[in-house]
């Protein structure tokens, strides 16, 4: 559907994307991820046509991007106000007539869940309900390439939860989505595909599970310090100490326990969990996703 | 290339932005009124305290001896005819020529005029002739009008177009419209025929209403007056498109605006007379637009002048426009 190949930006002496290749399949939704500044933007605001490239090229169906490509896609920008006093159903009036063949304004409505507040002056809405504004533009024309850069930041976890309802209702018509977030359990939750970025680069790409396999093969329990028999014990299990609790990874579970219950630790607290794509960050770059 | 579909589109979201927000409304609308209004207060019965008498000429004549006239130097042919006029306007209360023949000039409906004729005649000296003219009084406020349209003009040309874009710049809502079809052809005409339709709807109601509660003269065709408003204010958007074109620092664009809006204030005879002015000064007034708005509004409605006789300023203005329009766009960015 979409193709980058050799992509690199500069911005006088910050290279802020260096060299990167993608290749995104037709009803694929694709993640790519990374911490704030890894160049996760730019990298999408040059395959939206919004931005060029220093060097490199996209490709959409296998021509470099023509005229017609803006009436051909969606786009959901990171940061975008809409005009003051215009009213929801204003906007969409407004960037319906700017495409020959819009979505009628009632599937609109139904698709990105605008009825509640359709009368209502944009500067009043919430930031939930904005972002919600911001998908049925991006939806206006039918496209069948849709961009989100960060669709879901600053939202609170019920809104978020609330998007990504609508994206999965998105993804359910075969659209190709190409979402960009810092967000692990978004990209978890709704990508086929996903590729981590890092200081201008892609680092690893792959499909969630698949990278989680071939990277982790044991789980993580966790437990307070306050567990251990007395302050200054030593357990005789490998583990590390972060954020006023222990680690330990363990292959076998069964056996762990039991080690750690004959070593009298209480396991009253303790949190097992399967790796995420936020340890797998970690690991590859030794640095939280989020910093 | 122009595609009228989304041209409208985004004209008709513009002029619903800008009637929704009540707030500018209204200020658009009560600014000029107040002043004018004010102004109107401030000056009604501010006679002159002195007579004025406009003296051609290096004779002698005992009557320029008299005491508490001010006498005011006037030369060459063209200086004459405009103190003719002044005496008509009852700007000055009588003119005096000395040289090559001996006349004077008195506006038959000018009480003062009547009364400075009275000291000349007492004066004694040369006989001199007598040549009346008549004409009502223009007072400040009907001078001050067309100015103050002009500058309400300016400042909605400038706020409106300059401020606004810049703001779309800044919080993203010129990357949203880049992400679409539309094209800067588009987004922009739509940008200036919107606030031009403003701009003269607000110019005509602000005049409307100043007609009702206020006398004031209007010696010209409301057609003439309609042209200059309406290529004024299409000169003046196009010099805020100028300001629009890349800045992307609200803070920088109302400092940009205030910049050139105070000295084209100052500078293009909207509250008094350039006359008598450093010549530097009358240059520097010439290339700014709001200059020949005023001169032109002035002409029309003070003079009664026609379409034929304020060409030159029409002329001038539209050359202005298509500068201005074409440095616009030129420099026009989306981000």
């Amino acid at each position: 559907m979409i193709e980058v190949r050799s992509l690199v930006k500069r911005f006088g002496a910050l290279t802020a994307v260096n060299g990167v290749d993608l290749a995104i399949q037709p009803g694929c939704c694709f993640g790519l991820l990374g911490p704030n500044g890894a160049g996760k933007t730019t990298t999408i605001e040059i395959m939206e046509g919004i931005s060029d490239p220093t060097a490199g090229e996209v490709l959409y169906c296998g021509r470099p991007l023509g005229r017609r490509f803006r009436s051909e896609v969606g786009i959901q920008f990171q940061h975008t106000a809409l005009q003051d006093y215009l009213k929801v159903k204003d906007v969409l009036e407004l960037f319906r007539n700017l495409y020959p063949n819009p979505l009628p304004l009632a599937d609109l409505v139904e698709m990105c869940a605008l009825s509640d507040f359709m009368d209502r002056e944009t500067q009043k809405l919430s930031g939930g309900q904005r972002q919600r504004v911001l998908l049925a533009i991006a939806l206006v024309n039918d496209p069948e390439l849709i961009f989100l850069d960060e669709p879901t930041t600053g939202l609170d976890p019920q809104s978020r939860r609330n998007f990504w309802s609508l994206i999965r209702g998105i993804k359910s018509r075969n659209k190709t989505i190409i979402l960009t977030t810092h967000y692990m359990e978004e990209a978890d939750t709704l990508c086929d595909e996903i590729a981590i970025m890092d200081e201008g680069k892609i680092i690893i790409r792959g499909t969630p599970s698949d990278l989680l396999r071939q990277y982790f093969d044991d789980l993580l329990l966790q437990l307070p310090l306050s567990a251990l028999p007395h302050p200054h014990f030593s357990l005789s299990l490998p583990h590390e100490l972060n954020d006023g609790g222990i680690s330990i990874r363990s292959r076998d579970v069964n056996r762990t326990i039991t080690t750690l219950q004959q070593e009298g630790v209480d396991l009253a607290r303790l949190h097992i969990r399967p790796r995420t794509l936020e340890d797998l960050f970690l690991q590859l770059t030794g640095h939280q996703l989020r910093a | 290339m122009l595609n009228f579909h989304r041209f409208f589109a985004i004209l008709h979201a513009r002029n619903l932005e800008f009637m929704r927000d009540r707030a500018a409304l209204s200020w658009n609308m009560a600014f000029p009124i107040l002043v004018m209004i004010g102004f109107a207060s401030i000056f009604s019965g501010g006679e002159q305290e002195y007579f004025k008498v406009g003296v051609m000429g290096a004779g002698e004549h005992p009557f320029l001896q008299s005491r508490y006239i001010h006498f005011i130097p006037v030369e060459g042919q063209q200086g004459l005819a405009e103190a003719i006029t002044k005496v008509e306007r009852h700007q000055i209360d009588l003119l005096l020529q000395l040289e090559p023949t001996h006349r004077y000039w008195i506006n038959s409906d000018s009480a003062k005029g009547y009364a400075v004729e009275q000291i000349l005649r007492a004066s004694g000296g040369d006989e001199v002739v007598r040549q009346e003219v008549s004409g009502e009084e223009i007072r400040y406020i009907d001078w001050v009008i067309p100015g103050v349209l002009g500058m309400n003009m300016m400042f909605s040309a400038l706020f409106g177009i300059g401020f606004v874009i810049v703001r779309y710049r800044k919080n993203g809502v010129l990357k949203r419209f880049k992400g679409t079809p539309v094209t800067t052809l588009e987004f922009i005409s739509a940008q200036i025929i919107s606030r031009l339709l403003m701009i003269v709807s607000m110019a005509l109601l602000v005049y409307l209403t100043c007609d009702l509660l206020l006398d004031f003269a209007m010696y010209g065709s409301y057609l003439a007056l309609f042209v200059v408003l309406v290529l004024g204010g299409f000169s003046l958007i196009c010099l805020g498109l100028i300001i629009a074109a890349r800045i992307t620092s609200d803070e920088v664009a109302s400092g940009l605006v205030n910049l050139l809006g105070m000295p084209m204030m100052i500078l293009s005879g909207v509250w008094f007379s350039l006359e008598g002015s450093p010549q530097w000064v009358l240059y520097v007034a010439q290339i700014f637009p709001l200059t020949h708005i005023v001169d032109a509004a002035r002409a029309v409605m003070l003079d009664g002048a026609g379409i034929i006789a304020i060409a030159p300023q029409l002329l001038i203005l539209g050359g202005m426009s298509a500068l201005f329009l074409l440095l616009g766009v030129w420099l026009f960015r989306w981000e």
